[in-house]
């Protein structure tokens, strides 16, 4: 175990508070993505920056744990690097940026490509956990549309982006429907990753910080993303392949080179593709291993 | 007149003495009629008589103090609407009820293409083929005279006479058996008001729709209601058919309401 601060509890919260999330998150598991509300605290973390996946993942953390954070799948931006580190400073877990060795992962907008497996927990940063928010203002509206599963204006939605896009442009956040009762918003990960909610292994929990929800989908759940008949569901394709990688199956990020326009697609997963180009894959940009 | 409707069947709608109080104030007390399939009732009344009240009552959108309102269902047969679960009362408004506003912008959705207006209803009741839809959209801006190249426009771009028409649209897509309107032709100019009461007498004749009618118009009354409701001071003072109560008054208060029209 590796030094902690001085001062502070295990994971930051005091018992009685991670208790509360705890019965929360046990709630939320019962009620397959039903919005349980919770206290949620003051976290020395803006909000918006995850200060709901912060006290979740601090509910559920143990000293046995091995802690992979991500942001827009790479291990290495400020939000990621500043959560690890937050959470290796008040708990002095692991850390890991390994998919596949994590038992805990929390994540802003991605699914990492790894399919995850039983035992792991995904926790996911959420925003805004109403699906049908800017669909109708009134918080007691949709409650009451929740409770009798009234949710032909989550359709009116796509209609509208199919009349003025030919197609369903909703490209993140895509809104799911949870064990064919709740509908709920997958928080602002691609539709590519949509996919991966249905039927999986680990178990998945959201938590917004600000707006003090939690919810969450159990193991093997089925998750169903919306669509219609005619128009069915479908993720998003890419011409090339990863840059440094040469993956074509995995969620690409464009990054520009220059201003002459030239640019490269690279996987937003960075885990990923290091493992694939230590595996020996090489992209059209990138350079073998060494 | 024959008025081609069928008074051996059940009333669709049957109001049994209801009233309701705001605290000590009355809104509308005593009231008690029966509607049956194919009839159009108008309300009238000056403003404060309790009209709107009362049509939020029938419409199951405030609870009265007092007295029952039973509706004959398309499945169950009569049901008292105050007693029936929540959920089963929003499918009932969403399907076989319309409710169209005074204001049509409280009746859409300001954000959303007049195609999805239509379509709401339909989504809201399990379509889910979007060709489907938009058809069904299109044929029905046909039916209430807006060219149907407008069905993506969003409405705030419509005049008021056709968000009006697109809120009836709206409303009738799922084929209602009772709509409720309030000064529908409220606010809007004469000769578009003449335009909408002939659109809305054709779609009550040709889908023999029942329809209760709040106004204070009483050439509305006239030409939409086959039978009038005259009310007070939260009470109904007069009823009978509409030729009946506005040329021959009997009532000192609906005297002076028929009186009061200006004769060009």
């Amino acid at each position: 175990m590796t030094d902690t601060i001085e001062g502070y509890n295990f994971a930051y919260l005091d018992e009685q508070t991670k208790r509360m999330i705890r019965r929360a998150i046990l709630k939320a598991v019962a009620i397959p993505g039903f919005q349980v509300p919770f206290g949620s605290r003051e976290m020395p973390l803006p909000y918006g920056w995850g200060t709901g996946g912060i006290q979740v993942t601090a509910g559920v953390i143990g000293q046995d744990d091995i802690l992979k954070v991500i942001d827009q799948g790479a291990d290495d931006t400020t939000n990621a690097v500043s959560i690890r580190r937050f959470f290796s400073r008040t708990t002095g877990v692991k850390t890991t940026e390994r998919t596949t060795e994590a038992t805990l992962i929390q994540t802003r907008h991605r699914i990492p490509e790894r399919a995850l497996a039983d035992g792991q927990i995904i926790i996911y940063q959420v925003p805004i956990p109403e699906p049908l928010r800017w669909l109708e203002p009134s918080e007691i509206e949709t409650r009451k549309m929740h409770a009798l599963q009234e949710y032909g204006l989550m359709h009116v939605k796509l209609y509208e982006d199919i009349a003025r896009f030919g197609r369903i442009a909703t490209s993140y956040n895509y809104p799911v429907l949870v064990n064919d009762r709740y509908l709920m918003a997958p928080s602002p990960i691609p539709k590519f990753d949509n996919p991966k909610m249905d039927n999986m292994p680990a178990l998945q929990l959201f938590g917004a910080g600000r707006e003090k929800r939690i919810y969450a989908i159990p193991p093997y759940t089925k998750v169903k993303s919306l669509d219609f008949d005619d128009h069915p569901f479908e993720v998003q394709r890419w011409d090339g392949c990863c840059g440094l990688c040469g993956a074509t199956g995995s969620y690409l990020d464009e990054v520009i080179l220059d201003d002459q326009g030239e640019r490269m697609f690279v996987c937003s997963d960075t885990d990923y593709c290091e493992d694939r180009h230590a595996e020996g894959h090489v992209g059209p940009l990138g350079q073998a291993a060494e | 007149m024959n008025l081609g409707i069928d008074t051996t069947t059940p009333p669709l709608l049957s109001v049994n003495d209801i009233g309701v109080d705001y605290g000590h104030h009355v809104g509308c007390t005593d009231v008690s009629f029966d509607l049956w399939p194919g009839e159009v009732l108008g309300i009238v009344g000056e403003s404060g008589s309790g009209k709107t009240t009362l049509l939020n009552c029938l419409s199951a959108q405030l609870a009265p103090t007092r007295g029952t309102i039973t509706y004959e269902t398309r499945i169950e047969g009569a049901r008292d609407i105050f007693t029936m679960s929540e959920s089963e009362r929003r499918m009932l408004m969403r399907t076989d009820w319309g409710l169209v506003r005074q204001n049509p912008r409280d009746g859409l959705r300001l954000g959303v293409s007049a195609g999805a207006n239509i379509g709401e209803r339909l989504m809201s009741v399990g379509a889910r083929h979007y060709g489907d839809i938009r058809n069904e959209a299109a044929a029905w801006l046909e039916k209430v005279e807006i060219d149907v190249q407008r069905i993506d426009d969003i409405p705030s771009t419509f005049s008021g006479g056709m968000q009006q028409r697109l809120q009836i649209a709206r409303n009738l897509v799922t084929e209602p058996r009772l709509i409720f309107m309030d000064e529908p032709t409220g606010g809007l100019d004469v000769s578009v008001q003449a335009r909408l009461l002939d659109l809305l007498r054709g779609l009550v004749t040709r889908l023999g729709l029942s329809a209760i009618v709040v106004t204070h118009d009483l050439a509305v009354a006239r030409l939409l209601a086959h039978r009038l409701m005259v009310m007070k001071d939260g009470k109904v003072i007069e009823q009978g058919l509409t030729d009946q109560v506005l040329d021959d008054p009997q009532h000192a208060y609906t005297q002076l309401l028929v009186s009061s029209i200006l004769q060009p």
